[in-house]
């Protein structure tokens, strides 16, 4: 099955890398009909194999020039997460004390603000734009990393080997980056997997609420188009791609993260 | 709790101030003379110093007074405070029924583990858990609305549907008619989580010495799953209750959105869209307070199904 979740994850990678080539129109250009009329909400056919978009949009063209916005945001939010919550993660649990006691509760505090609406006041104050959603994801998304980070941490800084590294004289830093954080970082690889997720997600999520970047084709604002002019209702081949891309993807992450889970968690493979 | 509160409405404060424009540019007619447009801002304290700005906030906020939406022109609170009812009883109902059905599949999960039947319901879960909780509702209101005609387009009641009072609307068999959409979306969305900790709990708990003595006394399997293994495997479910909640009020405001539902969450949407500033500061504060309500009632339920919390380990 992970074989399965990265096969997904690659496919889309191509298409996001290859965009341009493989789609056959411009993600915004107006198809005209020979009579000259809009060619709007055509249903599938050869030409448009998943068929146009109210405003004479061909769907498959978007929906491939979508995948670079949803892979961007997936790889660039999920790398936000990681970093984040690895650095904050290993500070709190190797310093313990009162780092540690501040650290924790600024989580604590974090998990009240709710993400989406927290994203939509960020919106409506700076306009809309990814860099938002991207802001929010790095800000309020990293507290679950964080946490566990941290939990292991506490049990891997007892270890002799780390006793040894400071008796041997090794600085804070050097210990945290050459000994500890090696062994850390399996868990931040899954912890980034389902944060590519959780990005995407988010981004499809405030495109659709209509507080994304107007001018990218990204699938939340597709779905946000058909579902504001309530075309959803008749043209299935406008609003089901985007949905169903965006469910391969996050699943084709969830996939991938379980198997490396696995692959670096054997004890995991037991009893199954 | 308090000290949450007190920072969300902290954080609010210096998010508005960075509202571009004026604030006063609504409120202040051009065609004003001079002393008035003076008189004006004097009346919203935004002559004083900004410390005494804060203070001033605080000190409304604590007594709810979020002042008066640009666009109905009332005072927000009395707005916010039907938003929220409806808002909770969409959110509520959902969260009960994926609460019970997570848990229980989830333990009933943990005890098929290895199987053939597991994996595919793993499998199944997993993608109910990707799909985008808005595309599910789009989908239903496809299929169920438009095509079959089954249930309402959206909504809360039917446009010839009267009530005598508050509880009777809640009551009545239209409201439940709307319902149901809304609350089969939600339900895919939350049931995931409780589902799979479950799962992984009771995987874990199986493996402890009183399940074999359960066991051995010849108990029947049923009886060890839901008397032994779930009792013990519930706890992680309850504190995971609390960093759910923070998702699922974003399920909650996007299923608001696709079926019209008038809750806060859609009523956020809006005034954002309209630049309602003091309207989507309400509802943003609402939300917010909602989740860490929540937090704080798993906290207290966690010290109940726990007792070793409560008295400290003592009795260990």
């Amino acid at each position: 099955m992970a074989v399965f979740g990265l096969g997904i994850l690659i496919f889309y990678m191509i298409l996001a890398i290859f965009a341009p080539i493989i789609a056959p129109y411009e993600p915004f250009e107006r198809i005209i009909a020979d009579d000259g009329s809009w060619k709007s909400l055509h249903p599938p056919s050869m030409a448009h194999p998943l068929g146009t978009t109210e405003s004479g949009h061909d769907v498959l063209s978007q929906l491939i020039y979508g995948t670079r916005v949803a892979m961007f945001v997936g790889l660039v939010g999920a790398f936000m997460v990681a970093c984040i919550g690895t650095a904050v993660g290993m500070v709190a649990g190797y310093y313990g004390g009162l780092v540690d006691e501040l650290i924790m509760r600024l989580v604590d505090i974090l998990y009240g603000l709710p993400f989406i609406p927290f994203v939509i006041v960020l919106a409506t104050i700076l306009g809309g734009s990814i860099w938002n959603i991207l802001f929010g994801v790095a800000l309020l998304y990293w507290l679950s990393t964080a946490r566990v980070i941290r939990s292991e941490v506490l049990s891997l800084k007892e270890r002799p080997y780390i006793e040894a590294a400071r008796a041997s004289g090794a600085s804070d830093f050097r210990i945290m980056f050459i000994h500890i954080l090696p062994n850390v970082i399996p868990l931040s690889a899954l912890y980034a997997a389902i944060a590519v997720g959780y990005s995407i997600t988010a981004e499809a999520s405030i495109s659709f609420l209509g507080f994304g970047d107007p001018s990218l084709s990204s699938w939340g604002t597709m779905l946000q188009r058909s579902f504001v002019t309530q075309e959803f209702a008749t043209s299935w081949w406008w609003s089901i791609p985007p949905g169903l891309s965006i469910t391969l993807v996050v699943f084709g992450a969830y996939l991938a993260g379980r198997g490396y889970e696995e692959i670096a968690n054997p004890q995991l493979r037991e009893g199954r | 709790m308090v000290t949450s509160l007190f920072i969300v409405i902290s954080v609010l404060f210096v998010l508005f101030r960075l509202v571009p424009g004026d604030p006063m540019a609504t409120v202040q007619d051009p065609r004003m003379s001079p002393e008035v447009q003076e008189q004006v801002v004097e009346m919203y304290g935004l002559d004083e110093p900004l410390w005494q700005q804060y203070l001033l906030y605080m000190f409304n906020v604590i007594q709810l007074d979020f002042g008066v939406s640009y666009y109905y022109g009332r005072p927000v609170t009395g707005i916010v405070g039907d938003r929220l009812v409806n808002t909770l009883s969409l959110m509520l109902t959902a969260y009960v029924i994926s609460y019970s059905i997570g848990t229980y599949l989830g333990a009933h999960m943990g005890w098929l583990r290895g199987s053939q039947l597991e994996r595919i319901e793993m499998i199944l879960v997993l993608f109910c858990r990707s799909m985008p909780v808005f595309w599910v509702g789009m989908v239903a209101l496809y299929l169920f609305a438009f095509q079959l005609e089954l249930f309402p387009l959206g909504g809360m009641r039917g446009v010839t549907a009267t009530y005598d009072s508050q509880f009777e609307k809640f009551l009545s068999l239209d409201f439940l008619y709307h319902l149901v959409l809304p609350v089969f979306s939600l339900s895919l969305f939350y049931t995931g989580l409780p589902l799979l900790l479950m799962r992984n709990n009771v995987l874990e708990v199986l493996t402890q010495d009183y399940i074999e003595t359960a066991e051995a006394k010849g108990l029947s399997e049923r009886r060890i799953v839901i008397w032994h293994a779930a009792r013990n495997a519930i706890l992680p479910v309850v504190t995971a209750f609390a960093i759910a909640i923070g998702f699922a009020i974003g399920g909650q405001v996007l299923i608001e959105t696709v079926f019209s539902w008038p809750g806060l969450g859609r009523e956020m949407v809006d005034a954002s869209l309209r630049s309602d500033y003091p309207l989507a500061q309400a509802t943003f504060f609402i939300l917010s307070a909602i989740v860490i309500t929540m937090n704080f009632f798993a906290d207290l339920a966690y010290t109940y199904l726990d007792p070793r919390v409560k008295l400290g380990g003592e009795q260990q």
